[in-house]
C-alpha cells in the first residue's frame, strides 16, 4: 500500500509502532501532490516546506514520547487539508476570491488551533467556491478543481478542493465548511465520507462567514473512523463563539459499533423525486436494503416542507451573506482599488472583486433584506425554517436517523451548470434541508452510476453524531465502497 | 401664526465598561495612540465573532431602570447595514425591534414646575470608529471602535430649546449618578442629536421634521435648536413648507448646514444578529440591579429638603450632581449642621470652584478640612472674612486650615476697636484694681494686660492691646 492512501488511523498506529515516520508519510503525500496536482487543482496554497519542516519535529516529538510512554496525540504528524475559507495564522486565506487574494490572517481559527495541538501538519488550503458559494467548486476565482473519478467533471462544492484532495491521496484527511451541504455533497461526488456536525458542535471562530446561522466546519475523510477521529479533535465549546453550545463531547469513536440491529432508518418520501438520476437512486436503495437486511428497521416517512427548503435557503443565506460580505471594502485588507471618491473606490473595489455568483448573492440577500420585502421574503423564510425544523423533530420522534441520496446526480460535466444557477443550486436539494434544522449529517459512499460515486446521506437529531456514525460506519464496514480508489 | 416647537432627542453615550462590546480589547482609549486597542474582532477580521460583554447589558439595564423603564424579558441584536469606512464590518450591532428598555420617563424643572419627558427606547449598540479627515485623505483610528454604546430616545416632549438642554443635563446627571458613563460632551462620551419640527400653537398634529446631528456641547444644543426653530418659523410665515431633512451643527458659522434629504434617507436592512443568541433576560437579574441601584438625584433631592431642611433650590443645586452631593454629606456626618454647610458649599465653595476652573473631582479640600474650617469659626478664632481666605489658599494648595491661619498668624487679633471693646470690658469687670491703679498702684497695669490676654484666648496682638491699655488707663488718669 502507498502511503498516501492511507487514512488517519491507520497512519497513526503505523507512526505510533514506529514502522513509519512523519516524514516520509509528508513525502508521500508531497510526492503525490506534485504527481497530480496539475491535473486534480485541489489547492490554493500549498505549504509543503512547512509541512516537511513540521514532519520532522513531529518525528522527533513521537521518538521522545516513545521513549517517555506518553500517549502520542492523534494527528501528531499527520498531513491534513484545510479549506481555504478557515483562517490560517500566517498562512493567507483566499476565500478563492480576488479580494482576499492575499489576505494573511493574523490568526487561527479556533479549530486550526485544536488541529495543531493534535499535532496536524498542515499540508495546504483546498480550493473552494468564492466565498463557498457554489456546488461544483467551479466559482473559485483562480481555476476550477477537477473530479479526481473524471478529470472532465466537477468534485462538487463549494469544498471541492477538500474533498477532490481526499479522494486523489493529496492529503491523509481534510476539513471542509457546510453552509447548504459543501461538506456532504462534493464528498459524494468525490466517494469519500463528509460529516456536517450539529451547528454549534464545532466552533465557528475563524471560518470566514458566509452565512452565519447556517455555516459549520466539519471534517471529510477516507472513512467513518476518521470522521470520528477528526470530529473528536474540533468538536466543542468555544467562548469566542457565541453560538457554539456548551454540550460535553464524547468519545465519538466509541460510538463506531459496526451493528444497526433494531435501529429505525426514516426513510423520506420526499427526497426520491423525479428528475433524480436513476443510477443513483438505485445505489441509494440499494443501501437502505443493505441496512435492513443488516438489522435496521425501515420506515417511510414525510417530510412535508422539503419542497420550500431551497427556495427559504436561497433567502436567508443571501441575506446573511450580504452583510457578512459588506466588510471587504479595501479599507483595512484585501483588495483596495482606489477611486476619484470614497463610493467610486467602493463599486470598484467590490465591482472587481468579487466574482458573478457572490455577486449575485450580495444582490438577492440585499433585496430580501430591503424595506417593504423584509416581510415577504426574510421573515417568511424564516418561518419556512421553522416549519422544516418542526418536520425534522416530528420525524425524530419516530426514527432514530434519516437515510436518503446526499445529492440527486453524481458529478457533472465541468461548464454544464455554470450558466443556469437554479439547475446548479437544486445540486443541494437534499443537503439544504439538514443546515436550515441545524442538525447533523453524514455522506458516505454506497455505490457507483456510470462509474461515478455515490453518496449515501444519514441525517441525525441536533447532537445526534454518534448515532449517525454508528449507521455510517456499520455500514462502511459491511461494504467496500469506501476502499475504491479513482485512477489518476 | 403663533408656532410652538415639537422637540425630541436622541442620546449616544460611551458606557464605562473596562472591556469593548464585543471583545476583550480596553474600552479606555480616548486619547491612547490610534490603533493600538484593537483585535481581529473590533477590526472586523474576516472569521471572527462577536462575544456579549455581560457588564454592557447591565449597565443598560440600570439605565433603563432609572429612567423608569421596562427592561425586556427577551432582547436581541440586529445589525444595521451600511458602508463607511468607520464601520469595520459594513453593519453596526445594534438593537431593532426588541431593544433593552422602553417605555420610561425622566422629569426635569422648567418655568413652569417640573415636566416629564417620556423614554422611548434605550438600546445597545457599539461605537464606530473614528476618522481624521486629512484633506484628500482620511486616516482611521479604531480604538473607538466597538467600545459599548447606549442609544437612549425619548419621544417629542420638549418644547423649547431650554427644556432640550434641560433634558440633556438630567440625562447626565442620572448617568452619572449610575457611575455607567462619563456623559462627557466635549470627550465625545455623550453624543446627541435633536429632531425639531413646528407646529401652531395648540394644534395637536405634528409637523415635518428636521433631524440635527453634530451637537457636541450644552451651549450648542440650545442655539442649534434655536437657530433651526427660527428658520422653520420663517418658511412657514412665508406659507412655504418645511423639508424633510438631517442638517449638521456648524459650531464655527452658527447656522445648520443640510447633510442629507429625504431622497437619500438610508434603509439599514436590519435583521437579527446570527452571530449571537437572543438576550435572555431573568426578573431575578434585573431585580438584583434595582436592588444596588444607586439614590438618583430625584429622590436625594427631595430627601435632602427633608432630611436636612435645606430650601428647594439649595437641594436642587447640591444634588444636580453626585459628587458635591457626596461631599456635602460627608461633612453633615463630620459636623452636623447642614443649614450653614449647605451655605457654605454652595456659595463660597461653587464661586471657587467657577473661579479656579476645578472639577469637583480634583478639588483638594477634602470634608474633614472644611468642617475644621467652620469649627475655627465657631471658636471665634477667625471670623467669617478671614474663613472665606483661607478657604481659597485650601483650595490651591490643600493645606490643613489650623496650619495656614497659625502660618499666616491670621488667629491674632490686630482689630483695635475689638481690643478696645475687650479692655473696657476687663476694666468694668474689677473696678477694685482700677481704682488702685488709678491710686498710682502702676504695677496693677500687667494685671489687666493679663485679663485682656485671657478674654481673648491669648489671641489679641500683645503690642497692640498693650498700647491701647495704656492709652485707656491714661485717658482715665488724667480724667479722674
Ligand atoms: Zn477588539
Amino acid at each position: 500500500m502507498k502511503l498516501y492512501e492511507l487514512t488517519i488511523h491507520e497512519a497513526h498506529e503505523l507512526l505510533k509502532k514506529g514502522e513509519v515516520t512523519s516524514s516520509e508519510l509528508v513525502s508521500a503525500v508531497v510526492e503525490r501532490v506534485e504527481g497530480v496536482e496539475p491535473r486534480v487543482k485541489s489547492y490554493i496554497t500549498l505549504t509543503c516546506e512547512q509541512a516537511l519542516e513540521r514532519a520532522r519535529q513531529a518525528d522527533e516529538l513521537i521518538a521522545r514520547l516513545r521513549k517517555s510512554g506518553e500517549e502520542i496525540p492523534p494527528l501528531l504528524g499527520i498531513p491534513i487539508a484545510i479549506k481555504d475559507i478557515i483562517c490560517t495564522e500566517g498562512i493567507r486565506t483566499t476565500c478563492a476570491s480576488r479580494i482576499l487574494e492575499n489576505f494573511i490572517p493574523p490568526y487561527d481559527a479556533t479549530v486550526i488551533i485544536r488541529l495543531k495541538k493534535a499535532g496536524m501538519v498542515m499540508i495546504g488550503k483546498t480550493n473552494l467556491d468564492e466565498f463557498a458559494m457554489g456546488s461544483s467548486t467551479e466559482n473559485s476565482a483562480f481555476f476550477p478543481t477537477r473530479n479526481p473519478w473524471d478529470l472532465e467533471r466537477v468534485p462538487g462544492g463549494s469544498s471541492g478542493g477538500s474533498a477532490a484532495a481526499v479522494a486523489a491521496g493529496e492529503c491523509i484527511g481534510s476539513l471542509g465548511t457546510d453552509t447548504g451541504g459543501s461538506v456532504r455533497q462534493p464528498a459524494a461526488l468525490c466517494g469519500v465520507v463528509g460529516l456536517k456536525p450539529t451547528y454549534g458542535r464545532v466552533s465557528r471562530y475563524g471560518l470566514v462567514a458566509f452565512a452565519s446561522s447556517l455555516d459549520q466546519i466539519g471534517p471529510i475523510t477516507k472513512d467513518v473512523t476518521d470522521a470520528a477521529l477528526l470530529l473528536n479533535i474540533i468538536a466543542g465549546y468555544d467562548p469566542h463563539d457565541s453560538t457554539s453550545v456548551n454540550v460535553p463531547v464524547p468519545d465519538y469513536t466509541k460510538a463506531l459499533v459496526p451493528d444497526v440491529k433494531g435501529i429505525k432508518l426514516g426513510v423520506p418520501k420526499e427526497y426520491f423525486i423525479e428528475g433524480m438520476e436513476e443510477g443513483v437512486e438505485k445505489a441509494v436503495r440499494e443501501a437502505i436494503a443493505k441496512l435492513e437486511e443488516m438489522g435496521a428497521e425501515v420506515i417511510e416517512i414525510s417530510l412535508p416542507h422539503t419542497e420550500y427548503a431551497l427556495p427559504a435557503y436561497y433567502l436567508i443565506a443571501p441575506a446573511e451573506a450580504s452583510a457578512n460580505l459588506a466588510r471587504y471594502d479595501g479599507v483595512k485588507y484585501g483588495l483596495f482599488l482606489p477611486g476619484p471618491d470614497l463610493w467610486e473606490s467602493y463599486r470598484l473595489t467590490r465591482g472587481n472583486g468579487f466574482g458573478p455568483e457572490v455577486k449575485r448573492r450580495i444582490m438577492l440577500g440585499t433585496y430580501a433584506l430591503s424595506a417593504g420585502y423584509y416581510d415577504a421574503y426574510y421573515l417568511k423564510a424564516q418561518k419556512v425554517r421553522t416549519l422544516i425544523k418542526q418536520d425534522f423533530d416530528r420525524a425524530f420522534e419516530q426514527v432514530d436517523v434519516i437515510v436518503a441520496p446526499t445529492s440527486p446526480t453524481v458529478a457533472f460535466r465541468l461548464g454544464e451548470k455554470v450558466d443556469d444557477p437554479l439547475k446548479m443550486y437544486l445540486s443541494d436539494v437534499f443537503t439544504i434541508p439538514v443546515n436550515l434544522a441545524g442538525i447533523c449529517g453524514i455522506s458516505i459512499p454506497c455505490g457507483f452510476s456510470g462509474g461515478l460515486p455515490v453518496g449515501l446521506q444519514i441525517m441525525g437529531p441536533a447532537f445526534g453524531e454518534e448515532i449517525v456514525l454508528r449507521v455510517a460506519y456499520a455500514y462502511e464496514q459491511a461494504t467496500e465502497w469506501h476502499k475504491k480508489r479513482p485512477e489518476l | 401664526m403663533e408656532y410652538e416647537a415639537v422637540i425630541g432627542m436622541e442620546v449616544h453615550v460611551q458606557l464605562l465598561t473596562k472591556s469593548k462590546m464585543f471583545c476583550s480589547c480596553s474600552a479606555e482609549a480616548f486619547g491612547a495612540e490610534p490603533n493600538t486597542h484593537v483585535c481581529p474582532v473590533c477590526l472586523g477580521m474576516p472569521g471572527s465573532l462577536p462575544v456579549i460583554n455581560r457588564k454592557a447589558v447591565e449597565y443598560t439595564i440600570m439605565a433603563g431602570l432609572a429612567l423608569n423603564c421596562q427592561i425586556a424579558e427577551f432582547a436581541k441584536f440586529d445589525r444595521k447595514n451600511y458602508f463607511y469606512p468607520d464601520l469595520p464590518k459594513g453593519y453596526q450591532i445594534s438593537q431593532y425591534d426588541l431593544p433593552i428598555a422602553t417605555n420610561g420617563w425622566l422629569e426635569i424643572e422648567t418655568e413652569n414646575g417640573h415636566k416629564r419627558i417620556r423614554i422611548r427606547r434605550v438600546h445597545l449598540e457599539e461605537d464606530t470608529a473614528k476618522l481624521f479627515h486629512m484633506g484628500d485623505y482620511t486616516l482611521v483610528d479604531f480604538n473607538r471602535a466597538g467600545i459599548p454604546l447606549l442609544e437612549i430616545v425619548s419621544e417629542p416632549d420638549m418644547s423649547t430649546p431650554e427644556e432640550a438642554r434641560q433634558y440633556l443635563i438630567k440625562l447626565r446627571t442620572i448617568l452619572r449618578y449610575l457611575g455607567i458613563s462619563t456623559a462627557d460632551m466635549e470627550k465625545g462620551a455623550m453624543r446627541c442629536e435633536a429632531n425639531v419640527s413646528l407646529r401652531p400653537k395648540g394644534s395637536k398634529e405634528l409637523g415635518t421634521r428636521v433631524e440635527i446631528k453634530n451637537i457636541n456641547s450644552f451651549r450648542f444644543v440650545k442655539q442649534a435648536l434655536e437657530y433651526e426653530i427660527e428658520r422653520q418659523r420663517k418658511l412657514l410665515e412665508q406659507g412655504r413648507s418645511v423639508e424633510q431633512i438631517t442638517v449638521g451643527w456648524d459650531d464655527q458659522r452658527n447656522i445648520t448646514v443640510v447633510q442629507r434629504t429625504k431622497e437619500y434617507a438610508h434603509d439599514y436592512r436590519y435583521f437579527p444578529e446570527p452571530d449571537l443568541p437572543p438576550l435572555v433576560i431573568s426578573r431575578e437579574w434585573v431585580e438584583e440591579i434595582r436592588a444596588r441601584l444607586p439614590e438618583l438625584p430625584d429622590a436625594r433631592r427631595e430627601r435632602f429638603q427633608q432630611q436636612y431642611g435645606l430650601s428647594p433650590a439649595e437641594a436642587r443645586v447640591l444634588t444636580a450632581e453626585k459628587e458635591p452631593a457626596d461631599y456635602f454629606e460627608a461633612c453633615v456626618a463630620l459636623y452636623p449642621e447642614p443649614k450653614k454647610l449647605a451655605n457654605w458649599i454652595t456659595g463660597e465653595f461653587f464661586r471657587l470652584l467657577r473661579d479656579t476652573g476645578t472639577s469637583f473631582e480634583d478639588v483638594k479640600v477634602s470634608p474633614e478640612k472644611l468642617v475644621k474650617l467652620l469649627r475655627l469659626v465657631d471658636e471665634g478664632t477667625i471670623n467669617q472674612n478671614t474663613a472665606k481666605a483661607v478657604l481659597r489658599e485650601m483650595f490651591e494648595t490643600g493645606e490643613d486650615p489650623q496650619k495656614i491661619v497659625e502660618k499666616k498668624g491670621l488667629s491674632r487679633i490686630t482689630d483695635t476697636a475689638y481690643i478696645q471693646s475687650v479692655i473696657e470690658e476687663v476694666l468694668d469687670a474689677n473696678p477694685d484694681a482700677l481704682q488702685r491703679y488709678l491710686g498710682g498702684k502702676e504695677s496693677t497695669f500687667g494685671f489687666f494686660m493679663g485679663q485682656v490676654m485671657k478674654a481673648t484666648k491669648g489671641r489679641a496682638d500683645p503690642k497692640l492691646a498693650s498700647k491701647l491699655l495704656r492709652e485707656k488707663l491714661t485717658e482715665l488718669k488724667k480724667n479722674s
